[in-house]
């Protein structure tokens, strides 16, 4: 293998790391202030990119991005407002059951409204063939702008959950749901402003995607898996872990399929999640004695 | 009260003349039992679709003027979700209880496996729209297929590669049943050709990427790359192998005739050659060429129809039916075992896929020629010319 | 008391003898293919409901068990030793009485294992796998443990997807009939769907017995002090991880001996039945059945996957699923049996099964 070639791979690590990574940022904002892990992620990705993708056909690229992040958005708020308001105090269980539930409905709605047709953004710069050459190897832009993307989204965030009013009110729920409500804070629409929030970012996520993956009806699923194990990895609740995290795991992957058959290549993140559930189920960087004080 | 009482009589009176006129119909003769299993939804949903789509179309045309020597088509269709148990569940309903006969799809060979013994054994004709060779052999006498022949695709992108003088190729397959099959018959038939498989690779319906293993490809030094697929992640190998700069010829498949796949692929797709039915490049056909009207007459049906571009995958549930109707008309009868007869012994029959001639060996009815190399032209489809 | 907890097993009995001449007179006799297959179904179902119900403890894998058990006896059954034959071990196993020839369809001798050996490796495999799965897996909570559990389905459709023997997205077909004992076969053919029919409920019964006996003896108190409170339980002395563990591998059996008959009785076993859509599924029915609902949930197996299997449910097959997670969990989420409406049905039940 030549050096050329390694950077190849690096790049295709990095390119699929990037997405793995942007997809789990959301998982983290709704764990922290709810400590759910809401199975419908992957499924606001996609709806996020099939409403961009339909309404390229009337208004220009950054606009239907933008409404598209919108829309997904309020339709975030009302799965938390139809859904998991009601059985606010229910048991894991419970609310994992109704995740899935809420995914399956939202795909197979998906299906009907959209069709099976496989759809994607135009690039954001250049076209589907430009590269960027770096050092003999090659990489699309596009996966530039995830990465991108997938920066400034985590500095926001960071920025919001530190400085601002809202934010520090939706981490008060998180660490104690009770003695946030005794300080005034609205728990509830705490609640329902990080589903929102984090339908809005996937929403993000799948439009800067969509033009290297490309979109269809059922593919939240499997980015959901990914985006999960990510999150897990990096330890939940702390998105810029999970992109370290992603980035590993992309490395991994292609590291991996570099070595053997690559249609084994989905085990591998399968086999590190089980790992890291099994024996670091805080995360790779999380501090060992912090986490012993969490409830698993 | 009185408006509400006339209402009433109204619509006495429209039910009675309704139900004459149905009394009137039914000294007709019953329509005859089609069945149909396609995955409509499911993971397989982009091969469902379409075949359900048009085979619903084409009864409709079918019955519109006049039916099978009078009687109407009725066509059970059923969803399987791409599931083979569900596969199972539908053929044993549509075989024992609706008495049906003949069933149109499925739309796997997974699927197609799956039930394959249980037509042979229930006496109802199954023409599968799946491509997969062993569909066909060993031989069962029941069982039909309609897609061309995978060793006869990987044969003609042999040829082709050889006119260019390439030697050394890699392969990358999805990992579905179409794939599966393709790689079997690649690895069967390159050592024959002179063609030398250096690396083969499968990927994924829903991969993220492919530059990883198009990567690993590269590293091989490849003149070429095979891909064998039918699923929409193989418009990502053009785009991917022109980002990494893996500057080779791309051959596909036949699984490749989607329009779809050629626009999702953009400017990276213009170049790829595969074999295919001649469907895709109807309209440039010579004026006497035997399929020209066939193939003309399907895609503005079905354009017109449902707004939608054509796709050889509906294609295949469109000869299928064609095919049973035509065996119909031949055997002037609806009994399974005469119906059956006549289809394997129908030859010189133009479908959208090719001109098929079964024979008692031969259930797939079709030969290489039913092929045409095509490429891709500023994102649409053309015929290969050397 | 005691031997009123089986009034219902007799009652459930003397409705499935019922059900044939009803399904007779009725002219649907056919339905029992889809009762048959949805019986199989079952079995998981009732696994997953002592594991979930009972012990408290989420699987979104069982899929991956139910495909174990069908794939191992579809692999044994169906692989040609034929060429092989005078090779040491092949004559070993045919000197045990392991192997039986037999012809295909197709005329085609085939040298293969005898579904009996294919049956007994198929679940002593799955308690294999399930205990060196669960020993790491059931220690964890909550969303670990669906993560996990998930993980594990996912990483049996990976193997089954890449792996050639397993036959990759065809699947396996061609599988032969089970023959059992006295004449009695598992096997999918119109003249067997009868004796079909009462052996897989009697396998379904064998498996309620079972359930029930165990809910109610030391096992299952425990069992349910581990749902209510793992912390109590644990100071109390019971050994919550080696209940919670026996249940894992105890449901995961249930699932691989409905993998395995099915899969003889279809003649075929695809990846479709790995897929976490289906783990989904077992858990959406166990759900709507009421969680700690042997019953119920055996009622919504046979109910949802008949109606699931005759296509009834047409391009909304997941969405129904889907739709009905949401629903119970949300307004029912001690099934639908325990809604105030037909809350008669469950008292009549629970009156004799927890006397």
């Amino acid at each position: 293998m030549n050096s050329a070639q390694i950077i190849q791979y690096c790049l295709s690590g990095i390119t699929v790391g990037s997405i793995y990574a942007i997809v789990a940022i959301g998982f983290n904002i709704i764990y922290n202030t709810t400590g759910i892990i809401n199975f419908a992620q992957g499924e606001f990705l996609i709806v996020g990119a099939m409403m961009a993708v339909s309404l390229t056909k009337v208004v220009p690229l950054p606009v239907a991005i933008g409404l598209a992040v919108v829309i997904t958005t309020v339709l975030g708020g009302l799965v938390e407002v139809v859904f998991i308001r009601r059985v606010r105090d229910a048991s894991v269980l419970r609310l994992i059951v109704i995740t899935i539930g809420v995914s399956i409905l939202i795909r197979e709605a998906m299906l009907h409204i959209w069709d099976e047709k496989v759809r994607s953004l135009p690039y954001f710069t250049g076209t589907d063939v430009s590269t960027i050459s770096v050092m003999g190897a090659h990489i699309s832009p596009q996966v530039l702008w995830v990465l991108g993307v997938s920066a400034v989204i985590v500095t926001g965030l960071t920025l919001f959950f530190r400085f601002t009013l809202i934010g520090r009110a939706m981490r008060a729920c998180a660490d104690d749901r009770m003695a946030a409500r005794l300080c005034g804070i609205n728990d509830r629409w705490m609640v329902t402003l990080s589903f929102m929030l984090s339908a809005g970012i996937g929403a993000i996520a799948g439009c800067v995607i969509s033009p290297v993956t490309q979109t269809q009806y059922d593919m939240g699923a499997p980015l959901a898996i990914k985006g999960f194990t990510v999150a897990i990895l990096g330890g939940l609740g702390n998105s810029i872990a999970a992109i370290a995290a992603g980035l590993i795991l992309g490395l991994l992957e292609v590291l991996m399929m570099s070595q053997f058959q690559a249609a084994y290549k989905e085990a591998v993140s399968i086999v590190v999640l089980l790992l890291i559930l099994v024996f670091r189920p805080s995360g790779l960087f999380a501090r060992r004695d912090l986490s012993s004080l969490r409830a698993f | 009260m009185k408006a509400r009482s006339m209402g009433v009589c109204g619509v006495l009176v429209a039910g009675l003349i309704l139900g004459l006129a149905g009394c009137e119909k039914k000294s007709e003769a019953p329509p005859i039992k089609v069945g149909a299993i396609f995955s409509v939804t499911g993971p397989a949903s982009f091969l469902g679709a379409p075949e359900e789509k048009t085979a619903k179309m084409l009864c409709e045309k079918i019955n519109q003027s006049g039916g099978i020597d009078g009687r109407k088509i009725e066509l059970i269709v059923k969803d399987s979700g791409g599931k083979s148990e569900n596969a199972v569940s539908l053929a044993k309903q549509l075989i024992d209880e609706d008495k049906v006969l003949a069933i149109i799809g499925p739309s796997t060979s997974g699927e197609t496996m799956a039930i394959k013994n249980i037509c042979q054994e229930g006496k109802t004709i199954l023409i599968s729209c799946a491509a997969a060779e062993t569909i066909v052999n060993p031989v069962a006498s029941y069982v039909f297929k309609t897609p061309q022949k995978d060793s006869d695709a990987a044969k003609c992108i042999f040829k082709a590669m050889k006119q260019k003088g390439i030697s050394k190729v890699g392969v990358i397959t999805s990992n579905d049943g179409f794939g599966m099959a393709g790689k079997a018959q690649i690895d069967k038939l390159a050592p024959d050709e002179g063609i030398t498989v250096v690396i083969s690779e499968t990927y994924d319906k829903q991969e993220a990427d492919l530059t990883g293993v198009l990567t690993k490809l590269k590293g091989q030094n490849v003149q070429a790359v095979i891909n064998w697929s039918i699923v929409p992640a193989q418009a990502l190998v053009a785009k991917n192998m022109k980002q990494i700069a893996l500057n080779v010829p791309l051959y596909q498949s036949h699984g490749f005739g989607n329009i779809k796949y050629v626009q999702a692929g953009g400017e990276a797709a213009n170049g790829t050659v595969f074999p295919c039915g001649r469907l895709l490049v109807a309209d440039s056909l010579a004026n006497d060429h035997p399929q020209k009207a066939l193939l003309v007459k399907y895609k503005e049906d079905y354009e017109g129809k449902f707004n939608e571009d054509v796709s050889t995958f509906g294609g295949h549930a469109y000869d299928a039916i064609l095919i049973l109707a035509e065996a119909m008309k031949k055997a002037g009868s609806t009994d399974r075992d005469k119906v059956r007869d006549a289809l394997e012994n129908l030859t010189g029959f133009v479908g959208t896929a090719g001109i098929f001639n079964f024979s008692a060996q031969d259930h797939g009815g079709l030969t290489i020629d039913a092929f045409e190399m095509l490429t891709v032209k500023d994102g649409k489809f053309a015929v290969y010319k050397n | 008391m005691g031997g009123r907890r089986y009034i219902p097993i007799i009652v459930a009995t003397l409705l499935i003898v019922a059900g044939q001449p009803v399904l007779w007179a009725i002219a649907r006799p056919y339905y029992m293919t889809q009762i048959t297959m949805s019986a199989y179904y079952a079995l998981v179902v009732i696994g997953l409901c002592l594991l979930m119900g009972y012990a408290g403890q989420v699987s979104l894998g069982h899929a991956g068990f139910f495909a174990i058990g069908g794939y191992t006896s579809a692999v044994l059954t169906t692989c040609n030793l034929l060429a092989r034959q005078n090779e040491v071990p092949i004559t070993c196993f045919r000197s045990l009485g392991l192997l039986v020839e037999r012809q295909d369809l197709y005329g085609q001798a085939m040298l293969c294992f005898s579904p009996w050996a294919a049956f007994v490796a198929a679940l002593l495999l799955t308690a294999g796998i399930a205990f060196l799965i669960g020993l790491p897996v059931i220690r964890l909570k909550g969303h670990y443990l669906a993560m996990a559990t998930l993980g594990f389905g996912l990483i049996i459709y990976r193997i089954v997807l890449g792996a050639p023997v397993f036959g990759q997205a065809d699947g396996i077909s061609n599988v032969p009939p089970f023959e059992l004992f006295a004449g009695l076969e598992v096997n999918g053919r119109p003249p067997y769907r009868v004796q079909n029919y009462y052996i897989a409920w009697a396998a379904v019964l064998a498996a309620m017995l079972l359930a029930i006996n165990l809910v109610h003896s030391r096992v299952g108190r425990a069992l349910r002090s581990i749902h209510q409170n793992e912390e109590a339980a644990h100071s109390l002395g019971v050994n919550t991880f080696q209940y919670k563990l026996s249940t894992f591998v105890l449901s995961a059996v249930f699932a691989a001996v409905g993998g395995a008959l099915l899969t003889h009785y279809n003649g075929s076993i695809g990846p479709s039945e790995v897929t976490v859509m289906k783990s989904v599924r077992y858990v959406s029915i166990v759900a709507v059945g009421g969680m700690a609902n042997l019953w119920g949930a055996l009622v919504m197996a046979i109910a949802l996957n008949v109606l699931s299997l005759r296509g009834n449910f047409g391009t909304y097959d997941d969405a129904v699923f889907g739709m009905i997670l949401i629903v119970i969990m949300l307004f029912a989420p001690q099934g639908l049996l325990r809604m105030p409406n037909l809350r008669w049905i469950s008292t009549w039940f629970s009156r004799r099964s927890y006397g």
